[in-house]
């Protein structure tokens, strides 16, 4: 099966205002297609209103949402919602629907024939890491909670929605299942190309998972940039406080070794027999894990069987101080 | 009661079988039907309620109301109107099952969980597909615990209508009061409790075919 193409997702003016509050004001950014999008933000920051009006589970008071440069408020929003995956905190699998039924539930509202369910479904749940022989037929009340919300993940993609929305899908999982699912959820994302619009208070999360973070506050966005960018020049001190004290570690994570300033004048000989060997793909903060594992100064760059030079720690401290 | 008869004569019992049969049938149907129509009138109203929360408390006061009137007082008033009728006794049976009925109806559907109902909305359920794809099946033990609590007062307000000419196993009762006939007094009793009883097992056995979901692995 043809892996589903993401749309473009762009807010423009969005405002939703209360009786006595103004729960998101003026919102404007766009998410290019196939891309994930983190909004982030303290609670009541407005960033669930935000999400839920994508797929009008809430309405907004004035501005457009436009998937692929269509207003979402010209559709019909049962037809709009068929066409949009959408996963939230508590999964909210049908208690009374085994596991494929509840994965089949988007393509059987759309009348797909029963074989193509049927075929759709075992390559989802294979997909999430459920083991179709033994998870189709169990119920929700029968997997644990990391089960269930690979299956909700599942049923949220099964009839290849090109944006999908996840309200805090990990907020109620273990930090390591955590880990897990949001290493999957990337895999799985690249390869659907599904556009993803993913709310979450969790900082580290937005860092990890988002092409772009959007931060808001008191319904506004503060800065929409990637996690490198946000981390290397926050906006105002709300961002800076927001992404915390260690932000110079945290941008470890979203800096490649192949992004880094490598030294190619120092031969490979030169290096200590101690020295890690990194490739270009790695994160920083896999390589400075190896080197201080080893003990070594600096790590070697091979790019296959290509020596591209060493890695030194001053040279990672530096990218720590000062701006990529 | 005569003089050295014994309480129970079996010889009687395996003479009026016909007579037994029939009863059962008419105690079925009587029972069947108040059901029936009660739970198709409380589903509407139900639907209502749901739909309206201010009409809760007008449905709640009229269906508890019909509920406090005695049995025997709401069929005397009925029979000037209706006559000693099948129809003025299902309009009695009907009306003292539609509170409960009701009550556990909505009381069921409002039980779905906060977050199964956003995920189906979320993924484009029409509100009709909802109702009749995820509310009701959820919604399902509670109302056929409803179900089976209007079933067994039913079946025990089917005696009393003996009294406008129905009553079922009520009618052997009724007689063998009467005539000082005991055999005919326990049969239609015993035979009204077992009735009861079997109808209440059948309605758990349905409950648990109904909702294979909730049964542990």
């Amino acid at each position: 099966m043809p892996a589903a193409r993401g749309a473009t997702v762009e807010f423009r003016d969005v405002t939703k205002r209360y009786a006595d509050q103004v729960a998101v004001d003026a919102l404007s950014f766009t998410v290019p297609a196939g891309k994930i999008c983190i909004l982030v933000g303290p609670s009541g920051s407005g960033k669930t209103t935000s999400l839920k009006m994508v797929n009008r589970l809430i309405e907004p008071t004035s501005g457009a949402i436009l998937i692929d440069g269509q207003d979402v408020l010209r559709d019909d929003p049962v037809l709009l919602r068929r066409r949009i995956g959408y996963v939230i905190q508590q999964v909210g699998l049908f208690p009374h629907q085994t596991i494929a039924d509840n994965v089949a539930t988007v393509p059987r509202l759309l009348g797909w024939p029963a074989d193509r369910i049927a075929a759709r479904v075992t390559e989802l749940l294979a997909l999430v890491g459920l083991d179709p022989e033994r998870y189709a037929r169990r119920y929700p009340a029968q997997l644990s909670g990391g089960e269930r919300q690979r299956a909700g993940v599942a049923r949220a993609l099964a009839a290849e929605p090109p944006v999908m929305l996840m309200d805090e899908p990990f907020g109620a999982v273990d930090p390591i299942v955590r880990g897990r699912l949001q290493q999957e959820l990337l895999r799985i994302q690249q390869a659907q190309g599904t556009t993803v619009l993913f709310v979450t208070h969790d900082v580290d999360e937005a860092i990890r998972l988002g092409d772009r973070v959007a931060i808001m506050r008191d319904g506004k966005l503060v800065q929409f940039a990637p996690p490198g960018e946000l981390l290397a020049h926050p906006a105002d001190e709300f961002v800076s406080r927001f992404v915390g004290a260690e932000s110079g570690l945290k941008r470890l994570e979203v800096l490649t070794v192949g992004g880094a300033d490598i030294d190619p004048s120092v031969g490979r000989e030169k290096a200590d027999t101690n020295a890690p060997l990194l490739a270009p793909a790695m994160t920083l903060r896999q390589a400075l894990a190896l080197m201080i594992q080893r003990d070594a100064r600096l790590g070697v760059v091979l790019d296959g069987d290509r020596y591209l030079g060493v890695l030194t720690l001053a040279k990672i401290g530096n990218m720590i101080r000062t701006d990529a | 009661m005569t003089e050295g008869e014994p309480l129970i004569r079996w010889d009687w019992i395996a003479g009026h079988l016909d007579e037994l049969a029939f009863r059962l049938g008419q105690h079925l149907e009587l029972t069947f039907i108040a059901v029936g129509v009660g739970l198709v009138i409380a589903f509407g109203l139900s639907l209502l309620v749901l739909r309206s929360p201010r009409l809760e408390a007008p449905v709640t006061w009229i269906t508890g109301t019909l509920y406090t009137i005695p049995s025997l007082a709401l069929f005397a008033l009925l029979v000037p109107i209706t006559g000693l009728s099948v129809v003025t006794a299902e309009i009695g049976l009907v009306s003292y099952t539609l509170l409960i009925l009701i009550r556990n109806i909505v009381r069921g559907i409002r039980g779905v969980p906060a977050d199964v109902r956003e995920a189906a909305v979320g993924m484009g359920y029409a509100p009709r597909q909802l109702l009749w794809r995820i509310e009701i099946p959820l919604a399902l033990a509670v109302i056929i615990a409803g179900v089976r609590l209007a079933t067994i007062s039913t079946i025990g307000l089917v005696t009393v209508t003996a009294l406008i000419g129905q009553g079922g196993f009520g009618f052997l009762i009724l007689i063998g009061i009467q005539r000082f006939f005991s055999t005919e007094l326990i049969a239609g009793a015993v035979l009204s409790v077992a009735l009861a009883i079997g109808a209440d097992a059948l309605l758990v056995l349905l409950q648990r075919r109904l909702t294979p979901w909730a049964r542990p692995a």
